[in-house]
């Protein structure tokens, strides 16, 4: 089974990562890019398919070169048997539907076309939750979102999975698919393994992972817009039709609260904390 | 739905027991998985730890892991003395020709280190069966099919079905019980041990016990240092740290209601401790265990259909006065188990645990953790009419006069290092105490020093390890929370004491009816899955699901 992931460099939103100015804009910097967290869940998906049913997990970005620190720490944290990034001047500033028209143009490049191609929720950085979904009306796939549970039967060309509906009361859905489609994983995706043989394939494939993950770029392909057959007017920021009219910052959440501060010796003072906090007591 | 997964061989547990078994099953090619719950092999293990290799075992670790002394143990011990206490009199006698008995050589060890290092070599040897060794996986069960055992179940995986299955999952086999081969019933058929890994300065251990780098010490003291409680303690040396630990009866824990840390910590305290103790006391791991009486408990058939019990599950733990030898004999069994596993598959007549059963009795094993002296002894040995008239002689001026002799002194010695008197010592209180501490007042010095050693309150122990809860799935609960049923587990159980309210077992007043009654509750979260409470109170008590629990980083 051919198997590709998609994923996006993120700055490192982590405390003690991330760095932003007196204004309150991003240092980029200052502040480490790293694999869009939401991706790993993607990566895993992908891991269980080819675990399952054996195959190849290509991992594959759009980004400046220095993504390829991306795709190393995906291959060497989750799994990836080769590695491609789609980088070119020509891409820069792209927005969510240029980026789109790049990926579905990568996807459809490949010596095979994908079986599955999975995608994280959302990047970090753009919240939009657009890219995947365009991307695959552009390989003009059936998508399965919000994905936490998945089951390929690969002799029947039928994926099925359990999807997470949130509202105000959560729901999980069981949806089928046919093959070839195009899978979202949710945050609360979990890969399963209920036998010993696809674990033990599984530790076998860490290792092996890991290793590949030193001489990483043995593996990895990039391709710019030439080799894509891309014209540069329909993409980067000349594709782009999103206009960004203005940025407004988020004010500050008021982080200071009215506090009296009481030393537990002071009598009088505590007598007064427990009675402030009696009425609460019950759980009111 | 899918077909059901199906291996040649199971083996459950990855200590040296289940290490050995599937080391040598791979070696004959068999197609062999192993299951452990931990994550990582080590992770719930616990020895006191000695290791032995002993002359006349037809296996040793080393034979099955080439290397294991060089990159898996600790150090060499070369010297082995008791110390006989009696207040802060005592005396040591020197053992060492007792531990050299059969012995081609003896290692400490931490068992993290050790564990992990043996799965790692286990894994690669599976791998090329075809099979392999998973963490993270608890067996809950034996599969069966019209009433035979044909597998295992896991709470991890679906069911899997195998020729034979291994048990070696430790003195709490869930597996043995399961089958009907052991019960939890009696604590006089268990010792429970438990430890303090100190942390010394480099260079320490050489400095203070005046040894090479390749060159180790073994301690243990009896006598009257922990009241009356049946046991004794021990002081083992690593590479960098100290392994200190006492190991009691069970029964004694129960009936004289003991506390096991204040035990502990009453051999941590004591001024004679002081000589080998650095000035500041640095405890890094807090430990427990159950450990089987072989003597009572090793099973002569340790097997059932196609399952059978390795190690402790079998009960093959050697506690014979200062012979304390349990991770040889797994190692022994489980090999021998292997071996019978091959030679009878495809033949009809014996089993596999028939064969095993009469590898055990003809290897000589079943001898040493069942010696028949033992047996024909302890109906009058262990009679209490005998236990009073060895303490009322013992404690008589004429016994008195006999030990201050110089021939006593060195017919004492030699007694201690005699492999055949101690295989019938008796289980009674003036072996353990009466004797030691009389040794120590008549035959012993003052010791000087004074200790300096404070040591972590259980809430601090409990604070430094590491816990994985499975929350809201509690892996213990009590059948029966009446004072007079579990009530023995509050003081019994190694991380539970009177007034203290962080443990597992505590103990509660309730009013009912206008009456107030005694009772106790559990919280499985401190717990260190040693099944004292198993045993001392009335529960139901399973191990935590996989990689769930308690994490040793020494053990």
């Amino acid at each position: 089974m051919e198997i590709a992931v998609l994923t996006k460099g993120v700055p490192d939103f982590r405390e003690g990562q991330v760095s932003f100015d007196e204004d309150g804009h991003l240092e980029r910097g200052k502040t480490p890019t790293v694999m869009n967290p939401n991706d790993k869940f993607a990566l895993r998906a992908a891991l269980q398919t080819k675990v399952r049913h054996g195959g190849n997990v290509t991992l594959c970005s759009m980004g400046p070169p220095g993504y390829e620190n991306i795709l190393e720490e995906g291959m060497r944290d989750v799994y990836a048997d080769d590695l491609v990034l789609v980088s070119d001047r020509e891409f820069a500033a792209a927005d969510t539907w240029a980026t789109a028209i790049t990926l579905t143009t990568a996807l459809e490049h490949m010596d095979k076309e994908p079986d599955v191609v999975f995608a994280g929720f959302k990047t970090a950085d753009g919240e939009t939750g657009h890219t995947g979904p365009q991307t695959c009306w552009g390989l003009d796939r059936p998508v399965l979102t919000h994905v936490i549970s998945l089951d390929i039967e690969p002799e029947n060309d039928v994926v099925r999975a359990k999807r997470l509906v949130e509202g105000d009361v959560d729901e999980i859905e069981t949806v089928e698919a046919p093959l070839p489609c195009f899978v979202v994983t949710d945050p609360e995706f979990e890969p399963t393994y209920r036998r010993a043989e696809h674990r033990l394939e599984l530790k076998d494939l860490r290792e092996q992972t890991k290793r590949r993950a030193e001489n990483y770029d043995d593996h990895l392909t990039m391709w710019n817009h030439e080799e894509l057959n891309l014209d540069p007017d329909f993409v980067g920021l000349d594709g782009s039709p999103t206009i960004v009219s203005s940025v407004d910052p988020i004010p500050k959440a008021p982080s200071e609260r009215e506090a009296t501060m009481v030393t537990p010796d002071d009598e009088e003072g505590m007598e007064q904390v427990l009675e402030e906090m009696t009425p609460f007591a019950g759980g009111d | 739905m899918t077909d059901r997964e199906r291996y040649e061989a199971v083996v459950v547990g990855a200590g040296p027991g289940g290490a050995a078994a599937a080391a040598r099953l791979a070696d004959h090619g068999v197609e062999t998985l192993v299951l452990e719950r931990g994550v990582d092999a080590g992770a719930k293990n616990v020895s006191g730890g000695l290791i032995y290799a002993e002359q006349s075992a037809p296996y040793t670790v080393d034979d099955l892991f080439p290397g294991f002394r060089e990159e898996a143990s600790e150090r060499p011990i070369t010297d082995y003395k008791m110390d006989n206490i009696a207040g802060n009199r005592v005396k040591t006698y020197d053992l060492t020709p007792l531990h050299e008995n059969d012995t081609l050589w003896c290692d400490s060890v931490l068992r993290r280190k050790m564990d992990s290092w043996m799965a790692e070599r286990v894994h690669e040897k599976c791998r090329e069966s075809g099979g392999g060794l998973l963490t993270d996986v608890r067996v809950n069960g034996l599969l069966r099919e019209d009433g035979e055992i044909v597998g295992v179940t896991c709470d991890e995986l679906d069911d899997i079905e195998a020729d034979v299955v291994i048990a070696a999952d430790g003195v709490n086999s869930e597996l043995a019980r399961e089958a009907g081969l052991m019960d939890w019933d009696d604590p006089e058929e268990w010792f429970q041990g438990v430890k303090a890994v100190v942390d010394v300065p480099d260079g320490f251990v050489q400095e203070t016990f005046g040894v090479d780098e390749d060159e180790g010490v073994a301690r243990l003291f009896s006598g009257d240092l922990f009241q009356d409680a049946r046991g004794g303690g021990f002081m083992y040396t690593n590479q960098d740290t100290l392994s200190i630990g006492t190991v009691f009866h069970l029964d004694s824990i129960v009936e004289e209601r003991a506390e096991s840390h204040e035990l502990l910590n009453a051999l941590l305290t004591h001024p004679h401790l002081s000589n080998w103790l650095p000035d500041e006391y640095d405890e890094i791991e807090y430990s427990a265990k159950l450990v089987p009486d072989s003597k009572k408990v090793a099973l002569k058939e340790p097997h059932r259909d196609r399952l059978l019990l390795v190690g402790d599950a079998a009960g093959q733990m050697q506690a014979q006065g200062p012979i304390i030898k349990g991770m040889n004999h797994a190692v022994t069994a489980g090999a021998l188990a292997a071996d019978a596993y091959v030679t009878a598959r495809g033949r009809s007549g014996e089993t596999a645990g028939q064969r095993y059963a009469t590898l055990l009795d003809r290897e000589g094993v079943m001898d040493k953790l069942r010696p028949k002296s033992y047996d024909w002894t302890s109906g009058i040995s262990e009679h209490p009419a005998t236990a009073n008239v060895m303490e009322t002689v013992a404690k008589s001026p004429v016994g008195r006069a006999v030990l201050r002799t110089g021939a006593a002194e060195s017919l004492v010695e030699r007694a201690f290092n005699s492999p055949r008197l101690l295989s019938m010592l008796p289980d009674i209180k003036p072996a353990y105490v009466t004797v030691p501490s009389l040794i120590g007042a008549e035959q012993g010095a003052p010791v000087s020093g004074e200790s300096t050693v404070e040591p972590p309150t259980l809430e601090e122990r409990i604070g430094d390890l590491s816990y994985n809860t499975d929350i809201g799935n509690p892996h213990i609960e009590v059948r029966d929370n009446s004072w007079a049923a579990s009530g023995t587990a509050v003081t019994a159980c190694p991380v539970s004491a009177e007034d203290f309210g962080g443990g597992c077992y505590r103990s509660e007043t309730v009013g009912t009816n206008g009456s107030e009654e005694r009772v106790v509750s559990l919280d499985t979260q401190p717990c260190v899955e040693c099944g004292t409470c198993a045993v001392v109170a009335d529960t139901e008590w399973e191990h935590p699901r996989g990689g769930k629990g308690v994490e040793y980083e020494q053990g």
